[in-house]
């Protein structure tokens, strides 16, 4: 058909039809391209864009999922942000949390990937395996609970009397002072994880023939090595890793809730997410949880771009 | 490259001093002990008795271990209403086919992805990595809908299907694929291999390390999947899930409970211990090369 109008070429033939037939033709010249994404694209459309378009749809609707939902515009977000002193605190907690946590989780990855990198290959293998085995072992993370548990049962609490630091336990889980310090020490415990494990495979697929020559170049030590061969070589993994503790931070939950409890003690460990899920979950109020993951989301693409960039100057 | 024919100089010990080793090591000992402590406890708790589960001061090794915690895992284990070898088989299928499959259609998204241009390929792309930043937590309905008319609730297509299409897998093999030399795939081309050979022979070698990273990443969140949203049958439920029910058992089943812990953990670690050395060796002799 594409080819058939080629060939004629009538004069009156408009943009739109010109553009039609390209985009035709297009797809049967890459139709090998087209056959070896429709299988994840089909499935990834299913379960992922639909769904996301689902909800930020019923951001702008009340939907308690009984009824069917009701356009309401932006009353949601106007809730949201005028009359939710809750969500306010979560916003900032989440902040603290993903200031923290992200950026050193990330720099602890790359940091401890290189050191091991550096070592012989049977250390190698088992400190990767030391380093990386927090997050690979699923809600092993409960142990914690144990370690700050608030009576002088905990090991924190009795280690810290035996040695005549504190007299008293200290509430670790549920004064507020505490309660975020501890998460944190927990998430970074878990930090190295998904981008750790990636910047370790890309370091070990750097051509050895590139640090020779940039020894001829005037490399002089390892930290111009690190900044002139070895990062841009891995700045695909760079890249990936970014988006990853992106995600991971904005999104703690799990360890707040197994740790500090849901609802916490004043709100003070509560997260964006967390409230999310009290919403959805507890509440059945789509609708406004929708709401609160469209903001996250907008936050997080943002965030995104921002490290995107920075990562562009590695390098350079 | 004008630079190769300084190719024989040892270059693992080149642009490295005393002072600096020295100090990598310190850091990793002191970081390493912070990491593996936990663990260790995890390990020390499946092996105590009772008695010094509930010990006055709390003592974090063991003195008289002892295998009760798991002979009465495993009793708690036989009276269970469904053969507890069905949850571990449950678990077991739903990780391998999930797994699998969703190396296999990532990798092969990710290679014309990043290798062949064509129209919509920088955009769909975008929208992957984009996906990442949505949280789960509402998503859950809408997908919920979509089971029900596509009659997967309840059967393990619910758990299996999905993980085919995880964003994560497609962006991780983009970014390794860009390592692949164009030069190495236009030489397969032209020697007579189709797209599909290419791919599969030349191409997914080169990233190795890539997709044994991406076993592990999908092992790993396949393994600790519930199922609960979607699958209500008891015989379809998973090994998680088993165990989760044997936690929430109280004070009683505090040493089972550990012993169950120890359990879901061991199991990814072991198998990451037996990719983890055939990456490393496949690393160790041969980076891409052009």
């Amino acid at each position: 058909m594409a080819t058939v109008i080629e060939k004629v070429k009538p004069a009156y033939k408009s943009r739109l039809v010109d553009r039609m037939t390209g985009l035709g033709r297009d797809i049967v010249k890459h139709r090998v391209s087209y056959a070896f994404l429709a299988p994840y694209a089909l499935i990834f459309i299913t379960f992922t864009v639909i769904p996301v378009i689902i909800s930020i749809y019923l951001s702008f609707t009340y939907y308690n999922i009984l009824e069917p939902p009701k356009f309401q515009g932006l009353q949601n977000y106007i809730k949201l942000f005028l009359g939710d002193d809750i969500f306010l605190v979560a916003v900032k907690n989440t902040f603290v949390l993903a200031a923290i946590t992200g950026p050193i989780g990330y720099l602890a990855s790359l940091m401890f990937a290189w050191f091991i990198n550096e070592l012989p290959p049977k250390v190698r293998a088992f400190l990767i395996l030391i380093f990386y085995a927090p997050s690979i072992s699923g809600n092993v993370y409960m142990i914690w609970t144990v370690m700050f548990s608030g009576d002088s049962y905990g090991y924190m609490n009795s280690t810290l009397m035996k040695l005549g630091i504190i007299y008293e336990p200290i509430q670790w889980l549920t004064d507020p002072k505490y309660m975020l310090t501890v998460i944190m020490i927990v998430v970074l415990w878990m930090s190295l994880g998904t981008g750790f494990l990636a910047f370790v495979a890309g370091l070990q697929g750097i051509d050895r023939s590139q640090y020779e020559a940039g020894i001829v170049d005037g490399i002089k030590n390892r930290w111009q090595e690190l900044w002139y061969i070895t990062l841009p070589n891995m700045k695909p993994m760079l890249m990936f890793g970014a988006v990853m503790s992106i995600t991971s931070s904005f999104a703690i939950s799990d360890v707040t809730i197994a740790l500090a409890g849901m609802p916490s003690v004043d709100y003070a460990a509560h997260t964006v997410v967390n409230h999310l899920i009290d919403y959805g979950s507890t509440r059945f109020e789509m609708g406004y949880a929708s709401a609160i993951a469209t903001v996250l989301f907008i936050t997080m693409i943002g965030c995104n771009k921002i490290v995107q960039n920075l990562l562009r100057k590695v390098g350079r | 490259m004008k630079k190769r024919k300084f190719r024989r100089i040892r270059t693992r010990r080149l642009n490295r001093s005393l002072g600096g080793d020295i100090f990598n090591l310190v850091i990793i000992t002191i970081f390493g002990i912070f990491m593996v402590l936990p663990l260790i406890y995890a390990i020390m708790q499946a092996f105590k008795p009772l008695d010094e589960i509930y010990m006055f001061p709390p003592r974090f090794y063991v003195v008289n271990p002892t295998l009760d915690n798991f002979t009465d895992l495993f009793l708690l284990m036989a009276q269970s209403w469904v053969p507890f070898t069905r949850y571990i088989f449950n678990t077991l299928f739903i990780t391998a086919v999930g797994t699998l499959g969703h190396v296999v259609i990532a990798s092969m998204a990710a290679f014309v992805l990043e290798k062949h241009k064509f129209p919509g390929s920088k955009a769909f792309f975008t929208m992957v990595v984009i996906s990442l930043m949505f949280s789960a937590a509402v998503t859950a309905i809408p997908n919920y809908l979509t089971m029900a008319k596509l009659g997967f609730l309840d059967t393990y297509l619910s758990l299996v299907v999905p993980a085919f299409g995880y964003s994560l897998g497609l962006f991780l093999m983009k970014q390794f694929m860009v390592t692949i030399p164009d030069s190495l795939l236009e030489s397969a081309r032209m020697d007579g291999a189709g797209e599909f050979r290419t791919f599969w022979r030349i191409a997914m070698p080169c990233v190795k390390p890539g997709w044994l990273t991406l076993i592990i990443f999908c092992f790993q969140s396949l393994w600790g999947q519930t199922g609960s949203t979607f699958i209500y049958s008891e015989e379809l439920k998973t090994l998680p899930y088993a165990l989760n029910q044997i936690l929430l058992g109280g004070f009683a089943r505090a040493g089972a409970g550990a012993a169950a812990i120890l359990l879901i953990m061991i199991v990814p670690i072991v198998l990451f211990m037996a990719t983890e050395s055939s990456v490393i060796q496949t690393m160790a002799t041969s980076g891409i090369k052009e």
